[in-house]
């Protein structure tokens, strides 16, 4: 029995990339105990739940950034898309359009700017930075543009119940949006991991010319993953709009970098890959949790950024020095 | 003959879980060239990593020039004279041959970087050995072979006295290995003192003085030359006699498998055409870039084809991918394996499963954990693949084994026809036969097997039918029994008469 639990344990340590996993999840713990022993209210419930609520939207864009970044690649289009998806789908909701209709409306552009994505970078061999750089500022200005260069109104009462839907309503005593990030990662934790899709994803991102003397479809890959991208941006960009209750243009601003931050924090390699859906997780958390602590400690906007850049750089230094001995030791084979 | 320049006494270095190496002795003199033999794994490049500075010992004397050496790194072992010349060479493909010579080091004119004095320095180097080439062009736009003169004129530009040379010929054609031995003559008679690395024993006789032979982190000897027979010295590699360099099995030759007609793409692949049968391997021979390569990447669907036909057991198949070419049962294990055979990233399980996932997946995608373990499992058991466990990096095995592994993907699957591009390259012997056997048991299971090598007596050892190719074209085919060295090589040179 004992054996048999550890053998259990063993062999969720031995998937590849599940060591770094641990060691973000002990930084986590230990943030959580810090930001609790300042403020004894950082475990109350209402703040867990608020938290919870702050981590769903970092955490959904760090899903569709962590798979381009599997391949590779990088998707810097995400925060425009995200503000897109709320000014496209608040102006349609102000027309008067069904929340429902005007939520499948968006849903279809912003699918359709993640396919423009993969086909640039893999069809047209665009540099994947510059490519996304491209879509990134025409999305933004698409944002602009839906409601002429004004942020919406209110997106009125028949809306209401896409607010609830998005972010203020709760299902089994949890916010909505933290059970839409949790089926997100759980949709695509299933396809990362357990299909070929999620296969040929890794492949991609190790080497992309055997994964193609491998019979691997390179350009429809790519495709799939920025649209995972794209179609995570949008599920963001609505929770954002039913948050504010309007469509604001400038929604998503440096949301592509928090979605980076979340991955590589989590353990996903920016050189393409490695990753596991589940480090995004605890990195998108990280995040949320120095957000909400260092808000609670009662630190200004200015010096959380700045300890926030900072601890982003520092996790991942960490993590080059965890794995490679020192910093400019050479790896030994 | 002179003094001894370079002494290792009972060097040991471990790595975490493995003794590298175990009271290693290495010696050099001055003005000749040691061999330093051994399979993969052996030793050899972590005693040479050693000498350059690039790991440190933990215990054991190391004297250079005679000088007792405590800890050694790059920066003295290239102020002692120690310079390494790597199997994989190392240069900055967006630089010229001056720019790579002197990088590091550049010849400075007050504050700025003096391009003309080091064009004049690096041509006088090349000069000095005979090396025609311009130090301004951009070594991106060389052949490999020349980008490796340029390493070891870069090394002589350091003045360096100790050469040590990791595979240098590898990736070169015979006519570029004489080059580069009429250079390591001349070093030689210039008084450095040369340590060679490499698997192709046969071109040993060529320029080596004395061997120096390791087996598993362990010195076995260090002999002359002369004194060693081929069969001893391999015999003393692997530990056992190999009975058969090119192990053969005879089959009767069945029906026509592949027939390739018309076959054009690009330059290097001109109206080729040929036919496979059953039970026979189909050896390519010719020099490098004699597109032989391009033509199996064009079969398989990797590059465009111009025009041509290609018949599958009676039948045309239309391949325009790799996944056209994998589904109608044509499989390539391509040449370079850490280019384009495997995803060093990637666990050995999933670089197995990845061109199998139409099998190991259910209709809608999902994988087949459990068939894919076995069939890791049984690939690893088939090839001998040794592993720890087949969840670790691919690209932390030895070559021998990964070149297995790119083989073992492939043989997953029941193929008609198996194209191997160089499978024993930079291998060790024992892997080398190995790989032999299995293109022996896939011609004895009927399948066509085509396998492109520049090794002359590897494709005369294991082919029952040769092909020949120059310049993008068929110039010849020899049946095993009439195939000469001489008569492939004048085939592999026939070169389209400019004159018409």
């Amino acid at each position: 029995m004992e054996k048999e639990k550890q053998s259990a344990l063993k062999k969720f340590l031995a998937i590849r990339g599940m060591g770094q996993v641990v060691t973000v999840t002990v930084g986590l713990i230990v943030l959580c105990i810090v930001f609790g022993i300042m403020n004894p209210n950082f475990f109350s419930s209402r703040n867990i739940g608020n938290l919870l609520r702050q981590i769903a939207p970092i955490l959904i864009v760090g899903i569709g950034q962590s798979y381009v970044l599997i391949t590779g690649n990088i998707d810097l289009s995400i925060g425009s898309v995200l503000g897109m998806s709320c000014m496209i789908s608040a102006t349609l909701m102000t027309k008067g359009m069904n929340p429902w209709v005007a939520v499948i409306l968006t849903v279809i552009i912003c699918i359709l700017t993640g396919v423009l994505n993969g086909l640039l970078v893999a069809q047209c061999k665009l540099p994947p930075f510059i490519a996304t750089l491209g879509t990134m500022t025409v999305a933004r200005g698409v944002a602009q543009f839906v409601n002429g260069n004004y942020n919406t109104d209110a997106i009125g009462e028949e809306a209401e119940f896409f607010r609830d839907v998005f972010y203020y309503g709760k299902t089994a005593g949890i916010f909505n949006p933290v059970w839409i990030a949790l089926i997100l990662f759980l949709v695509f934790n299933f396809l990362l991991s357990r299909t070929r899709t999620g296969r040929h994803t890794y492949a991609i991102g190790s080497n992309i010319d055997a994964a193609k003397l491998s019979g691997v479809n390179v350009v429809a890959t790519t495709v799939k993953v920025y649209v995972v991208s794209a179609f995570c941006s949008c599920i963001a960009g609505l929770i954002t709009c039913a948050t504010a209750g309007m469509g604001t243009m400038d929604a998503g601003n440096s949301y592509e970098m928090y979605a980076v931050a979340a991955s590589v924090i989590g353990g996903v390699s920016t050189l393409g890959g490695q990753g596991l859906l589940i480090g995004t997780v605890i990195g998108a958390a990280i995040w949320g949790v120095l957000q909400n602590g260092l808000q609670f400690a009662g630190a200004p906007v200015v010096i959380r950024n700045i300890v926030i850049g900072i601890i982003v750089v520092v996790s991942v230094l960490l993590d080059v020095i965890i794995r490679t001995g020192a910093p400019r030791k050479k790896k030994v084979k | 003959m002179g003094e001894y320049i370079v002494e290792l006494k009972d060097v040991t270095k471990a790595f975490p879980g493995v003794l590298a190496l175990d009271k290693v002795q290495f010696n050099l003199k001055s003005g000749e060239v040691m061999a330093l033999l051994g399979e993969n794994g052996a030793g050899k490049s972590t005693l040479m990593k050693i000498l350059s500075g690039v790991y440190t010992r933990d215990s054991g004397e190391m004297r250079i020039f005679g000088k007792e050496v405590g800890d050694m790194n790059p920066k003295l072992a290239q102020e002692m004279g120690v310079a390494i010349i790597h199997q994989e060479l190392n240069m900055c493909q967006h630089l010229t041959v001056a720019q790579n010579m002197f990088l590091g080091r550049e010849i400075m004119k007050g504050r700025q970087v003096d391009n003309k004095a080091m064009n004049a320095e690096a041509k006088k180097i090349l000069d000095e050995l005979n090396i025609d080439l311009d130090p301004e062009t951009v070594v991106g736009d060389l052949p490999v072979s020349k980008q490796q003169m340029v390493e070891i004129a870069k090394a002589l530009s350091t003045k360096a006295k100790i050469l040590i040379m990791d595979e240098p010929t590898s990736a070169l054609t015979s006519k570029e290995i004489d080059d580069l031995f009429v250079i390591i003559r001349k070093l030689k008679a210039d008084g450095k003192g040369i340590v060679y690395i490499s698997h192709r024993l046969e071109e040993l006789q060529h320029i080596v003085d004395r061997v120096t032979i390791m087996r598993d982190g362990k010195y076995i000897l260090t002999n002359d030359f002369s004194a060693m027979t081929m069969e001893e010295i391999i015999a003393n590699m692997v530990g056992r006699e190999i009975k058969e360099k090119f192990p053969r099995i005879s089959c009767s030759k069945g029906k026509k498998i592949l027939e390739i007609k018309n076959l054009n793409a690009g330059r290097m692949v001109r109206d080729v055409n040929f036919e496979l049968y059953e039970g026979e391997i189909v050896g390519f021979a010719g020099l490098m870039g004699a597109g032989r390569t391009e033509t199996t990447r064009a079969i398989f669907g990797v590059d465009q084809k111009d025009s041509g036909q290609i018949i599958l057991d009676g039948k045309e198949v239309k391949i325009t991918c790799p996944m056209d070419a994998i589904k109608a049962g044509i499989v390539l294990a391509p040449e370079d394996r850490k280019k384009d055979g495997l995803c060093t990233k990637l666990s050995i399980r999933d670089n197995i499963a990845l061109p199998n996932l139409d099998i190991l997946c259910d209709k809608l995608g999902v994988v087949n954990r459990k068939k894919e373990k076995e069939m890791s499992d049984k690939a690893a058991s088939d090839l001998k693949i040794k592993l720890p466990n087949d969840q670790v990096d691919a690209g932390s095995l030895s070559g021998g084994n990964q070149q297995k592994v790119v083989v073992g993907k492939w043989l997953a699957r029941n193929s008609r026809v198996v194209i191997f591009d160089e499978p024993t390259r930079g291998i060790d012997v024992a892997a080398k036969v190995e790989i032999y056997n299995l293109m022996n048991q896939l011609k004895a299971q009927g399948i066509g097997v085509m396998f492109v090598s520049s090794e002359m007596p590897e494709v005369m050892g294991i082919s029952d039918r040769i092909i020949v190719m120059c310049d993008g074209r068929i110039t010849g085919e020899l049946m095993r029994e009439d195939a000469t060295q001489d008569q492939i090589l004048t085939y592999a040179t026939r070169f389209e008469s400019k004159l018409g």
